[in-house]
């Protein structure tokens, strides 16, 4: 059960990374990032879900491993945020950037290379 | 019976967010690779649903669902006319080749790797904190990891201010 909630995951993360280096418009190259960071939850949520936590395994019991049990959901939580903060601040970069240049395709947006 | 049904649901989570993933970065017209991405998210929630994170599944409806993918079709419409862009996503086989390497890499791993595994059906104390999610949760966010909750809360403010301050005419 594990095992192919993991592949899932891996497979969203390889199929982001592969948006991310192929594609020109930098919405795209966005999006495709947070495909990669979505892949990411779904892995903390199955180790969350179907491994035993380190609080059990060590002996502990009551509110000590149930924390151990959604520490995996909280940090899922965590990264929802910061993809959300990822994601209004870049696309109001790419707003500002279509603004000053006139065009979304980052191939173009070569300032810093001379 | 029911086992069938919860196999069959899942296959049709899995194909439904790998296969929007797919098209996002597939399609050349960025508004439907915008719409792609939700159907994505919303498959991604059934699936934390159907591993017992109902919370964590309805924060997915409401903040990727809802607010990112209404930001990410505002971009879009306001970056609409460049036609460079949507022409572009040329296969680059160097990219194709780092992913399915990466994929590759990480499908070994998962393979090779040993855990210390839940029983399929929970035991009745772990069962009541799934259930009771919310509740842990927010226990946990208070207590264990209050730092973090407050410095992503100062992380989310910044960023929004920057943002508006980006994008602010002038």
């Amino acid at each position: 059960m594990l095992e192919r909630y993991l592949l899932i995951s891996a497979l969203l993360f390889a199929i982001g990374l592969y948006g991310t280096l192929s594609r020109r418009h930098v919405v795209a190259v966005l999006i495709s990032i947070e495909l990669m960071l979505n892949g990411v939850n779904v892995a903390l949520i199955a180790f969350s879900r179907y491994t035993v936590p380190a609080a059990v395994r060590l002996g502990g019991a009551g509110d000590a491993a149930a924390a151990g049990a959604l520490t995996g959901q909280a940090f899922a939580l965590f990264v929802i945020v910061v993809a959300a903060a990822e994601a209004a601040l870049g696309l109001a970069l790419v707003i500002a950037l279509f603004r000053a240049r006139g065009t979304a395709d980052i191939t173009e947006v070569s300032l810093m290379r001379r | 019976m029911e086992n069938a049904f919860q196999e069959a649901v899942f296959w049709a989570l899995a194909a439904v967010t790998v296969g929007g993933a797919l098209l996002v970065v597939t399609q050349r017209d960025m508004l439907r690779a915008a719409l792609a991405l939700i159907v994505s998210f919303l498959g991604a929630a059934g699936l934390y649903a159907q591993m017992n994170a109902a919370f964590v599944a309805v924060a997915q409806v409401l903040i990727y669902g809802g607010a990112v993918s209404v930001l990410v079709i505002f971009a879009v419409m306001m970056t609409r006319d460049v036609p460079a862009a949507n022409r572009g996503a040329p296969v680059q086989p160097a990219a194709l080749a780092a992913a399915a390497l990466l994929f590759a890499g990480l499908a070994w791993a998962i393979a090779q790797a040993e855990w210390t595994l839940l029983p399929d059906a929970l035991p009745g104390p772990l069962e009541a904190v799934f259930v009771d999610s919310a509740s842990t949760l927010g226990t946990l966010l208070l207590t264990d990891y209050v730092l973090a909750f407050e410095a992503v809360g100062v992380l989310l403010l910044a960023a929004v201010i920057g943002a508006l301050a980006l994008v602010r005419e002038r």
